[in-house]
């Protein structure tokens, strides 16, 4: 390729170049806008050139993230990111590719379209921010709202039991299943930096507020006052505690997991403790279940394991293919196996 | 048994050699039976024996849609049509002079497509009461009287097979199923063909010894059986055909098309993304690409229609060739992503091998009745090429013209094909390499002034610029973009100026097609204007009509959006204008809108070709009005 221009070093970006000239429209108080700062602060860090990164999105107000970032990008169609991304990264495995998705896009029209890109493994970081809402159509519910929620299309409450985005990525044999949510800003870099890390598609759940059409849904959740009581901190190796002083336990009852107290000389051999590289799915499946109020929401990386990717099987097949007979030419292809000459 | 009419169609016959031979200019045979005949097999292997004896043939399968129906039965027949020649012919014809028929079900479905006089191989095993019943026969065929107009030849094939095959040991059920082999066996004693190529590909294509053994012990004691028993008068001899100099291969539409991108991917020096979802009758496109893995080719298997399409963009964005094939269930599905190509300028070769509609309609059936859907099924205005095939060999050059579209333009192309054309086979001469065109981009890599949206000033093409280019990070969407910045804009005034570009980019493709071609003379009474497969047994009908001095012409249009320059003045220069088509009056619509001409349309939408003397009827017809 011809370039005309001195190849920069990575050293020197900074967040300021991944910042687009566009006019951020999300409306003032959005969660939106804590991810964006938050994947521009790391885009430096990666030390990859910033022409090689590509952000893929969809349909919906998660789905504007595209055009607020200096960087190449795509935004698709509703619920086909998935899709759009997995040629792009068949096609150019040289790219980085991350796609941005909400509870919508992702969940409902493009639910299809994302299991089978996790069921692929495809290199590529998904960021789904879940709001529990239909956001940019105003205000519909989502199939991550809770049942019975009255919204301007459910008025007498919405009949739907929601979908868990944890257990649909698990279902879908995703390699990587993180959760963390908007105001939580170290949070979310050290699950975003995991991410860029893990080989494979690495799949973030991220609880974000909309403060016009869904204000709230996560404070009971992660409200400062109750966070520490309501969020389990995942760690690989660490015991399943939580709470203000630490004194709850996460055990196993036969095969149901219960909540204990700590105080009073618990045994806390008895607590589950997390094993992120688990090849085995059930504390992942145990995990992904854990729904307030009956238990504290899991936060950072639920599963991480090793699998080929979609990218890598389909290039040894090349590469193979080549070695075992070489570049084909076309002549003899034209010609095929049988030839007459009038 | 039956009283002999007159013998086909005879130019000489030979006085010396042991047994009668007469030389026909050109014959059609077809081999019709239970899906689990063996039909398919049997065809194509006579047609390659026609083809390397130097005829020209057409050939044209025609399958049931289910995999095995039960047996015996009219909903399982499937059937192989060839037409093999000693000059040029488009199309098969109208009517057969031999049918094999395997079974009461394949009589049925198939004798009224017999000539008076014409030939009647059967399988006379078949005939049991049984058989006749699932067939709806009340009586048998072969003893009431009702086939006496035919030159009917029975031969007890199970029974002679099993006999033949007896040594391999094959059980029952497997060596019976080498009785389509002996149908050949007679078959090529008929016509005179040698029987060492079948045998040689038998040998190459059934790994089981003993199953290769059979096969071959058949095919010998069909043509053997032809012989000793006399069942003839005479042996057919079609004469090599003169073809334009040359090499030549056997081709099918799947192949052209798939062959089409692979010298596509070669002359533009990019790599290939094919994306499709398996669905009759393009699933074979996919087959054929899945396999050149070393040729640049990337092939996916996506999940729906919806994702093969959206990952084919997915690559075109990333710098690559992209492609997708599907049939009308499919193209439906692909509209949104088709528009968003439109909007988003990108390179996309879209394939649509037509069958019969609407719904899931006639899966294994020809029709054409897509070309409105190709033009206008997308919301807004969002104007896209439009290429047809006329022949299984002509879809390798307008896969190569709809990339070199795709490219210089920035624009999805469609390129219609359909089920039959698929499916069916004719000699192909083998292009040279360096003679295709060459379709290397521009990729843009200048960062002065960098905007995704401007764009060259002849063709109005946007510029492509790829990620990994340093300097050029742009955003792409569906959302109307600013025609000087690129960046999102809803404003009222550039919305139409975009609008009026996009078409304007689409109507310029004009200026770069080659004039249309008259068959015929420039100003007439009657033309004949065609596109997609009725290319072939009108051309044929046509000329017919021409040699014998009737006032027709014809145009062919492999160019439907937009129509090439000058066809608005060819319309001018005739008192009728004919539109046979697939559909009904589809293309005919389209001409009646743009060029105000009263356009006849012929309506056939049986899932089949039109044949020859259909064609030939309405012309006279149409002549002979005052």
């Amino acid at each position: 390729m011809n370039v005309q221009v001195k190849p920069r070093s990575s050293v020197e970006l900074t967040k300021a170049d991944f910042v687009s000239d566009q006019t951020v429209r999300w409306c003032p108080g959005c969660g939106d806008y804590a991810i964006l700062a938050n994947i521009q602060k790391l885009m430096p860090e990666l030390g990859i050139p910033k022409e090689n990164i590509v952000f893929v999105s969809g349909i919906g107000c998660s789905s504007r993230f595209p055009y607020y970032m200096d960087t190449y990008g795509l935004h698709t169609l509703h619920g086909r990111a998935p899709a759009f991304a997995t040629g792009l990264k068949v096609a150019r495995p040289d790219l980085t590719v991350w796609l941005v998705t909400g509870d919508g896009d992702g969940l409902s029209i493009g639910g299809n379209q994302l299991l089978h890109m996790l069921r692929r493994n495809l290199d590529v970081n998904v960021l789904l921010f879940n709001n529990r809402i239909y956001g940019l159509t105003k205000g519909q519910y989502s199939p991550t709202s809770e049942q019975g929620k009255v919204t301007k299309s459910t008025p007498f409450g919405s009949p739907d039991m929601p979908l868990n985005p944890m257990l649909f990525a698990l279902s879908a044999g995703a390699t990587f299943i993180a959760r963390t949510f908007d105001v939580d800003a170290k949070g979310m870099q050290g699950i975003f930096k995991e991410a860029v890390k893990h080989k494979g598609t690495s799949f973030v759940e991220i609880y974000q507020n909309c403060n016009i059409y869904n204000d709230g849904t996560f404070s009971p959740i992660y409200e400062r006052a109750v966070r520490e009581d309501r969020i389990l901190q995942l760690k690989h190796g660490e015991p399943f505690i939580f709470g203000k002083n630490q004194n709850k336990g996460i055990r196993l009852n036969g095969l149901k997991p219960e909540v204990v107290d700590l105080e009073n000389g618990f045994n806390r051999d008895e607590l589950l403790r997390h094993n992120q590289y688990s090849s085995d799915s059930t504390l992942a499946n145990l995990l992904s279940n854990f729904n307030y109020p009956e238990f504290p929401v899991p936060m950072g990386v639920l599963r991480q394991i090793k699998n080929s990717t979609y990218g890598e099987i389909i290039e040894k097949q090349i590469h193979t293919h080549l070695e075992k007979h070489g570049k084909g030419k076309l002549t003899d292809l034209l010609r095929g196996t049988h030839v007459w000459t009038n | 048994m039956s009283s002999v009419k007159a013998p086909l169609q005879k130019k000489s016959e030979r006085p010396h050699s042991s047994f009668p031979e007469t030389e026909l200019d050109k014959a059609s045979i077809r081999f019709a039976g239970d899906s689990g005949d063996g039909m398919q097999l049997t065809g194509t292997r006579f047609s390659s024996t026609s083809v390397l004896a130097g005829n020209d043939v057409i050939s044209f399968p025609d399958y049931p849609a289910e995999i095995r129906a039960p047996a015996g039965t009219l909903a399982g027949i499937s059937s192989f049509d060839l037409s093999f020649s000693s000059s040029e012919i488009y199309t098969t014809a109208d009517s057969l002079e031999v049918l094999v028929a395997m079974n009461p079900a394949a009589l049925k479905a198939n004798i009224k497509d017999l000539e008076k006089g014409g030939i009647l191989i059967v399988n006379s095993d078949s005939f049991a009461e049984n058989d006749l019943r699932k067939a709806e026969y009340k009586k048998n065929p072969l003893e009431s009287g009702e086939l006496n107009d035919y030159r009917v030849v029975q031969i007890p094939i199970t029974k002679l097979t099993l006999k033949a095959v007896e040594e391999t040991g094959l059980s029952h059920r497997d060596g019976a199923r080498c009785k389509n082999f002996f149908a050949l066996g007679v078959v090529k004693w008929l016509f005179v063909r040698p029987l060492e190529q079948t045998q040689e590909w038998i040998q190459e294509k059934f790994k089981r010894p003993e199953i290769a053994k059979a096969n071959e012990l058949a095919l010998q004691a069909g043509y053997n059986y032809a012989i000793t028993v006399e069942l003839f008068h005479a042996r057919y001899h079609v004469p090599p055909a003169v073809l334009p100099s040359g090499d030549y291969r056997q081709i099918t539409g799947s192949q052209a098309l798939a062959l089409g991108c692979v010298a596509a991917s070669s002359r533009s020096g990019l790599n290939l993304l094919y994306a499709s979802y398996p669905i009759t009758p393009a699933s074979d496109i996919l087959h054929e690409l899945a396999q050149y893995k070393n040729f640049g080719i990337k092939t996916i298997q996506a999940e729906d229609e919806i994702a093969a399409i959206s990952s084919s963009i997915g690559s075109a964005f990333g710098g690559t060739l992209a492609v997708t094939g599907t049939s009308g269930p499919g193209f439906d599905l692909k509209s949104e992503a088709i528009g968003y190509a439109v909007m988003t300028e990108l390179p996309l070769v879209v394939l649509n091998i037509q069958r019969g509609g609407p719904s899931t309609g006639l899966p294994t059936k020809s029709e054409q009745a897509d070309l409105l859907a190709a033009m206008y099924g997308r919301h807004g205005e969002a104007p896209v090429p439009v290429l047809a095939a006329a022949t299984p060999g002509d879809c390798f050059y307008m896969v190569l013209e709809a990339f070199r579209l795709a490219l210089k333009y920035m624009t999805p192309v469609i390129v219609l094909s359909d089920g039959g054309l698929a499916n069916a086979s004719e000699p192909w001469k083998i292009p040279d390499e360096i003679q295709l065109p060459d379709l290397k981009p521009d990729f843009h890599t200048e960062q002065e002034n960098f905007s995704p949206y401007q764009r060259n000033q002849q063709t109005l093409a946007r510029n492509w610029a790829i990620p990994g280019t340093p300097g050029l990070e742009h955003r792409l969407g569906g959302l109307e973009k600013d025609s000087v910045t690129g960046e999102i804009s809803y404003e009222p005034e550039n919305h139409e100026r975009m609008v009026f570009l996009r078409d304007e980019k689409i109507k310029r493709i004009k200026n770069d097609l080659p004039p249309l071609e008259i068959i015929g003379p420039e100003k007439n009474e009657l033309l004949v204007v065609t596109w997609g497969s009725v290319y072939g047994p009108a051309f044929s009908a046509v000329e017919e009509l021409q040699v014998q001095g009737h006032p027709v012409s014809m145009v062919h249009l492999r160019h439907l959006n937009p129509f090439q320059k000058n066809l608005a003045g060819i319309l001018k220069n005739f008192e009728k204008v004919l539109v046979p088509e697939m559909n009904l009056g589809q293309l005919s619509r389209l001409l009646r809108a743009e060029f105000l001409v009263d356009t006849i349309p012929f309506a056939k939408v049986q899932g089949r070709p039109f044949l020859i003397s259909e064609i030939r009827s309405r012309i006279l017809e149409l002549l002979a009005e005052k």
